[in-house]
């Protein structure tokens, strides 16, 4: 079937067999291999990506259904060669470790605090409670988030404040001697 | 691997150590290297491949645990359009690949040729033009089995009547694999003869799977001309695969290059060669074209490497007053279908032995027996440090139990008989040398950092008004950094890593490791390391690694090794190249040898620190003209001397709710001690991700059976994983004893959590249980266990 959709604020128009699933549409007919694939069952959310606005689970969406509306993923966070404050964001606060799951936090993360721009902690655990990782043991995640709300125009340049080092770092130490 | 280029705000600050000219260099909190291409979705994960005419390739696998096979009819998938190959065992079987030795020295099936020994094991496999066709096939192909009982429960895998699974072994009449011992069986026989308490306790550690979020893969590329086979796989251990393949394959050495890419967590899962991938270096072979394999989420957990499984019956001796004695075990160990253990060779129960723990005992033995039953192959997985997690699980909650009976507080008492700090270099009863500790400044810290006093009043109020708080600890010390290579090998390879650094001539540098990271941060780390020792900033150090063809040789990234071991080589690889610079700064200042004093960045004339040269002008001068030595670079191999013994106090709160024996952990608090810190952003990052699996492991996770052999763990709706919402916030802290013979003083902490949480976890549970009189109840302890155990009958069940 022909498939007419945007991604990412591009027009795209495919052939594409009736049963291709988002994920593998976005993975392997557009290369935008940043969304991740993790699971069977809709329960890992490393394929998150947006559709019209909404976080979904792109293993779980037929691409098919995406025609006529707009998809949105980790590749488009990126304006202008800024980053996303979520991504600084995730950096900052070493809100991931392999790097498979970070796509999709991303996502639901920007929608998150398009929605609260303040979330508490809570209620950033509910918003990726969909999601999992196997790395970080998620307080370094909802650290990141936070950050990301504690900086909406994000942190253009080398600006970072030292106030934010200083916030949640221990105090310098010797060589071998940090605790 | 390539780094993408670093974003504006990627720049690493936050370090705590400058050289002389200001710029950052060496070990401390530094942000990732690796992060910036994270973030925006450019990591390159082994499914991220695409090669042209590349082929997609797709498993059958069997619906049952044991069967024999009457005919396979390939016929209607060959038929299918899209389809390019369809192989089954007999086919393998001509080319003499249809078995391949696993990590232990065990043949496993590539394809079954005669019987299916567990659930989910490889059968045949189809290649076709995409993902989607190759499934397709899958439906088409017709399997014949006679369906066999199923030996599924480890504790029936003796029994005289048991199905014999292993019959292509010459001679095998029953289902026994090894038998091994450790300490001393008259000496403990006779402590705890004598001994004046003595508590015996039955425990299982399940069966579970590491589940990294990323399942494994590869991309198999054979080139028929140049005879040259390329293989990105989601391999912890590069080099080590390259070998086996030229072992197995036939392929020579040289014309293999594997390369892990980005890998998506690995945990111990990414260690041992799958069926699968040398199905798709076959599928290469045969098709003349590249071909990817991804196996799915249901494959990964039901056929690829699983850890734990083990049955055990552990007994404490101690005096009245509470000083441990003997420890004793009886381990009956399910090593699955085929022994796919990795762990070093002569030691087939990896390091149980260090089931002591951190106390100082008179005596200690371990009886084990390992048999197959009808599961998936494997026993060394998930971040267990070989065998490790179940060591500290046994020790800690016998110490529990018996604190339990001598009404101890366990803190006191485990307290009472640690090893103590100049007792170190520590041999253990069964023969391991801790190289160092002060294990109560650990234990202080934990306690102060938790309000260990103000938890147990806490306890008190809400016991009298029938809440069930519990508080529970462990402590436990790891041995990773394997391994010396007199005592460790996997197949004949010795346990070292190698290293080599060159600095370019503008006094940037490059180091390739053999190490190859999952997610640790190596390109972070690493260059940290080499940036300490030779005052080069670590932005200026670009990290090689995952590639055969661009490093050198060394046994890969698993059991916490990569910063005791290749860490250790960086350090001395730097060193190497800074004597060098030395001999070079000699020359350029005219002044003998002696006469230089090094300080990070630089070489200047004792006394006189206005003669001093820079390690970037050493480098340009050492690739200029002239009779000075030529080139800054050099390579080493690192063996180690001895393992090293990082260990930690882990303090675990839980609420039980009495209404529906729900499990909540309130507070968690990890104190560890891994020696000299290089990232100490990173190693919390590892704490907690380790923290997380500590406590699925003890309240969700387990991969489980019927008895018929069927995997009813086989998703994640069936293999709960912890979400934000089933874990707390973590608390770390640290204290810093640094290994003596390691050449930085770093131990490793990589498994360090998930061996030292379950235990925090389940010691926890069932103090919060103790005024339903409750000593024990296995794992994972979900709710329907635990109000089991509340009413009275905590069964120990599968
Ligand atoms: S791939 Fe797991 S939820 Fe979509
Ligand atoms: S960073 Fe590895 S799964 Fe989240």
């Amino acid at each position: 079937m022909r498939l007419s959709t945007t991604v990412n604020g591009e027009p795209v128009i495919r052939e594409i067999e009736p049963r291709t699933l988002l994920v593998h549409f976005l993975r392997d007919d557009l290369g935008l291999t940043g969304t991740h694939w993790g699971c069977d069952t809709s329960n890992c959310g490393t394929c998150v990506v947006w559709l019209d606005g909404e976080p979904v689970k792109s293993c779980t969406v037929l691409a098919a259904m995406t025609g006529g509306h707009e998809v949105r993923t980790v590749e488009s966070l990126e304006k202008d060669g800024v980053l996303d404050p979520v991504q600084q964001g995730f950096m900052e606060c070493h809100g991931l470790q392999c790097g498979f799951c970070t796509p999709g936090m991303l996502m639901t993360a920007r929608a998150l605090l398009d929605r609260d721009p303040d979330p508490s902690e809570a209620t950033i655990r509910e918003a990726i409670s969909g999601q999992i990782c196997r790395c970080t043991g998620y307080t370094s995640i909802v650290h990141s988030v936070q950050w990301a709300a504690d900086h909406p125009a994000g942190a253009p340049g080398d600006t970072v404040a030292a106030e934010d080092a200083a916030a949640d770092e221990p105090a310098p130490q010797p060589v071998g001697g940090a605790s | 691997m390539t780094i993408a280029p670093e974003a504006p705000h990627a720049t690493h600050r936050r370090r705590e150590f400058t050289d002389n000219d200001g710029h950052p260099v060496g070990y401390g909190r530094m942000l990732r290297k690796e992060d910036p291409r994270f973030v925006r979705g450019q990591g390159k994960y082994v499914d991220d491949v695409v090669l042209p005419g590349m082929l997609h390739l797709a498993i059958l696998r069997s619906p049952v645990a044991h069967a024999r096979i009457l005919s396979i009819d390939t016929s209607a998938a060959e038929a299918h359009p899209k389809v390019k190959a369809v192989v089954t065992g007999a086919d393998l079987a001509k080319q003499g690949l249809a078995w391949m030795p696993t990590l232990s020295n065990d043949v496993q099936a590539v394809l079954v040729t005669d019987k299916v020994r567990f659930q989910g094991q490889e059968v045949a496999f189809v290649v076709a033009e995409d993902r989607y066709s190759a499934r397709d096939a899958l439906e088409l192909i017709d399997v014949e089995y006679d369906v066999l009982p199923a030996v599924a429960d480890v504790r029936n895998a003796l029994a005289p009547d048991a199905p014999v699974i292993r019959d292509d072994l010459d001679g095998k009449k029953d289902n026994h694999c090894f038998d091994w011992e450790t300490g001393d069986e008259a000496a403990t026989a006779k402590v705890f003869d004598e001994a004046q308490v003595k508590v015996t306790q039955d425990m299982v550690y399940p069966r579970v799977h590491p589940a990294p979020m990323e399942t494994c893969g590869c991309v198999a590329d054979f080139e028929r001309v140049a005879g040259k086979l390329t293989l990105w796989c989601t391999s912890q251990a590069p080099h080590a695969h390259r070998t086996l393949y030229a072992l197995v394959a036939g392929i020579p050495e040289h014309k293999i290059r594997v390369i892990s890419p980005d890998i998506g967590g690995g945990f111990g899962n990414k260690v041992p060669i799958y069926p699968g991938y040398v199905c798709s270096v076959v599928a290469s072979i045969v098709t003349g074209k590249p071909v990817k394999w991804m196996e799915d989420r249901a494959e990964n957990l039901i056929s690829t490497g699983f850890a734990r499984d083990y049955v055990m019956r552990g007994e404490i001796a101690a005096t009245k007053d509470g000083r441990i004695q003997a420890i004793r075990t009886n381990v009956l160990a399910d090593h699955g279908a085929f022994n796919g253990t990795a762990a070093p060779v002569k030691y087939p129960a990896g390091f149980f032995g260090v089931f002591t723990g951190s106390y100082d005992l008179d005596a200690a033995y371990c009886k084990m027996t390992a048999v197959y039953t009808n599961k998936a192959p494997g026993g060394v997985a998930y971040a267990c440090s070989f065998r490790i997690t179940e060591a500290v699980y046994l020790v800690e909650r016998l110490v529990d139990c018996l604190a339990y009976e001598l009404k101890m507080d366990p803190a006191e008492l485990r307290r009472k008989n640690f090893i103590r700090p100049e007792q170190f270099p520590y041999t253990t009863q069964t023969g391991w040398v801790y190289d160092s500790g002060e294990y109560e400044r650990t234990l202080d810290k934990a306690m102060e950092l938790a309000d260990y006093a103000g938890l147990r009043r806490e306890q008190a109020q809400r016991r009298e008004h029938g809440e069930l708080m519990g508080i529970g600890m462990s402590f436990f010390t790891e041995a990773v950094g394997a391994g010396p290579r007199k005592d460790m090998d996997i197949l004949g390879l010795g346990m070292a890593d190698g290293c080599e650094l060159r600095v370019h001539p503008t006094g940037k540098a490059v180091v390739r490791l053999s190490v190859q990271s999952q997610g640790q941060g190596h390109e972070t780390t690493f260059a940290q390391i080499v940036a300490e020792e030779l005052g080069i900033p670590p932005e200026d150090i670009d990290v090689v690694h995952g590639d055969t063809d661009n490093t050198p040789f060394g046994l890969g990234t698993y059991g916490s090794r990569s910063t005791p071991v290749s860490g250790a080589a960086a350090a001395l690889v730097a060193r190497k190249v800074r004597d060098k610079a030395r001999i070079i700064a000699s020359g350029m200042l005219e002044c003998s040898i002696a006469d230089l004093e090094w300080e990070k960045g630089s070489f200047h004339v004792t006394g006189d620190p206005t003669q001093s040269v820079t390690i970037q002008d050493i480098a340009m001068r050492a690739h200029g003209a002239g009779d000075l030595p030529e080139g800054l670079e050099a390579q080493i191999c690192y063996n180690p001397e001895n393992l090293t013994y990082p260990f930690g106090c882990y303090i675990c709160v839980v609420d039980v709710d009495p209404g529906t024996a729900v499990v909540k952990v309130r507070k968690f608090v990890a104190v560890d001690d891994c020696g000299t810190q290089i990232n100490p952003m990173i190693i919390e990052g590892q704490v907690q991700g380790g923290c997380a699996e500590g406590v699925g492991m003890a309240l969700m996770q387990m991969i489980a059976f019927d008895e018929d052999g069927n995997c009813l763990s086989a998703s994640f709706m069936d293999y709960l994983i912890p979400t934000a919402l089933e874990v707390p916030h973590w608390i770390n802290g640290s204290t810093v004893t640094p290994s003596p013979h390691h050449p930085i003083g770093a131990k490793g902490v990589g498994e360090s959590a998930t061996v030292g949480s379950p235990p925090a976890v389940v010691n926890a549970v069932i103090d919060a249980l103790a005024p339903f009189g409750i000593r024990h109840a296995d794992m994972p302890l979900t709710p329907s266990r635990v109000w089991d155990a509340m009413q009275g009958h905590p069964t120990p069940s599968f």
